[in-house]
């Protein structure tokens, strides 16, 4: 069973669509306390970093995540959930993050080396480069995935699972331990995205029989 | 690389897809949910749905299209038409659509931008621009209500307003071209483009896959948008964008 956590912002509705088509059980809540009971966590997320810090730390769900991630508990966080794991961005100000994984995150330039001009948000298809085998990426080959955001993490390429090129080179599937993050939306990026999906709710999975 | 998007469109009439007659081998081709996949099979990279019911009642379907298309598609939707409040946005956005597209009604209440915007993030807000070239202007004018009402506004300065005020994308069509298959207006598409920070999509003229490509390569656009010529099989998406391919656009 995955719990979705419910904090007031992002599209649950097409991450619980998602793992229904994938014909995985999934429940949202606001609640540490259901949340708790679950085998895996998506953190899913689209808007401000500081908003929903805020509204995590309201319903102490900051504090839960971290308390469940060092008991062992798998969570994935997905587009603005993903950069809330890590320790601050420059979002409207610097916003402290979850700290599961180093790294700060940091806003598209605009404007390339060559003072070129370049559209932010980073919006639409691109491709994935795998740098690193994770059991998430497990047994896929690289395709294209759906971004849509402004921000971007800057992290140590240790716990960068895959990238894709975008003026910068934009960290896509970053990975520590039990915790993982997709900058894309994988619940909107066809096949590939499903695949991704699947091979997480297939470690979490694995964890249920263990 | 970040790909160009080719996105079909859809016209939507109380809860029915309407322009599919063309597709003999669906059971139904009014079913928003069998076009969606069709589309999605094809490789189309987004699709918008225009909810272009008349009445009130007609409308009220187009939640129950959302909320079906939601469950089965796994890429990205906007929904346009008809869309005149937060309260709207709200009905749409949670029923399962990526994003909304606001025309009439931003025109006429602009802090409608902000206020998606704010609530749900730039990315959920698509403004869509209906431009027709003026000559006493001596440049595009905007037109509302389905491109029957001219407006004070001045293209360029109504897609700079729209972006400034939260707008994540823009939605531009030539009136000049659509329904004409000459191609996209490159003139007004680039115009537009360099103008503002956020990505455009090409509307209004697509008549077959080379016309898709000058879109990219000189009207600078982020993506195109094309109703007929996919509908009635004139083209198809995979064509398109095996042609675009060899051209050097890189497409997903």
């Amino acid at each position: 069973m995955i719990g979705i956590v419910d904090y007031g912002m992002g599209n649950l509705f097409s991450v619980s669509k998602g793992l229904e088509r994938l014909g995985a059980d999934s429940f949202i809540s606001d609640d540490p306390k259901e949340l708790s009971k679950s085998k895996g966590i998506i953190l899913p997320g689209v808007g401000s970093f500081r908003d929903a810090m805020s509204l995590l730390e309201k319903q102490k769900l900051d504090e839960f995540l971290r308390e469940y991630v060092a008991d062992g508990g798998y969570l994935l966080g997905i587009c603005l959930g993903m950069q809330l794991l890590f320790d601050e961005s420059e979002e409207n100000g610097p916003a402290k993050g979850l700290s599961l994984i180093p790294g700060k995150v940091v806003r598209f330039k605009g404007v390339d080396a060559n003072d070129q001009v370049y559209k932010v948000p980073h919006m639409g298809w691109n491709r994935l480069e795998f740098k690193h085998a994770s059991p998430v990426n497990e047994g896929l080959e690289e395709d294209h995935v759906y971004f849509v955001h402004s921000y971007y993490v800057d992290t140590d390429e240790s716990f960068v699972t895959a990238s894709a090129t975008y003026d910068v080179e934009v960290p896509a599937i970053v990975g520590k331990g039990n915790v993982f993050g997709m900058q894309f939306h994988p619940e909107k990026s066809g096949n590939m995205g499903m695949s991704l999906l699947g091979n997480y709710l297939s470690l979490v999975e694995g964890k249920e029989e263990a | 690389m970040l790909t160009k998007r080719i996105i079909p469109c859809l016209d939507v009439k109380d809860g029915r897809v309407v322009k599919g007659i063309q597709f003999v081998s669906l059971r139904d081709a009014g079913d928003p949910v069998e076009l969606a996949a069709f589309y999605d099979q094809e490789g189309a990279d987004e699709l918008v749905f225009l909810d272009i019911s008349a009445s009130h009642e007609g409308r009220e379907t187009i939640v129950d299209v959302v909320q079906a298309v939601a469950g089965s598609l796994a890429i990205p939707f906007t929904v346009g038409g008809g869309i005149n409040s937060l309260a709207d946005m709200k009905k749409i956005l949670r029923a399962g659509a990526d994003k909304v597209s606001l025309n009439t009604a931003a025109i006429l209440r602009p802090d409608l931008i902000n206020e998606g915007a704010d609530y749900f993030g730039s990315q959920c807000i698509v403004v869509a621009i209906d431009a027709r070239y003026d000559e006493e202007l001596g440049s595009w004018r905007v037109y509302t209500h389905g491109g029957r009402k001219p407006t004070e506004w001045e293209v360029i300065e109504w897609a700079k307003e729209a972006v400034s005020r939260g707008a994540g994308e823009i939605l531009l069509t030539s009136m000049d071209c659509d329904g004409e298959k000459q191609g996209f207006n490159i003139a007004l598409t680039k115009a537009v483009s360099e103008a503002v920070s956020v990505p455009v999509i090409a509307s209004g003229g697509a008549g077959n896959a080379e016309h898709f490509q000058v879109a990219f390569q000189e009207g600078k656009a982020d993506a195109a948008l094309a109703a007929s010529i996919f509908h009635y099989k004139e083209t198809s998406v995979k064509e398109v964008k095996s042609f675009l391919k060899q051209q050097g656009v890189v497409v997903r």
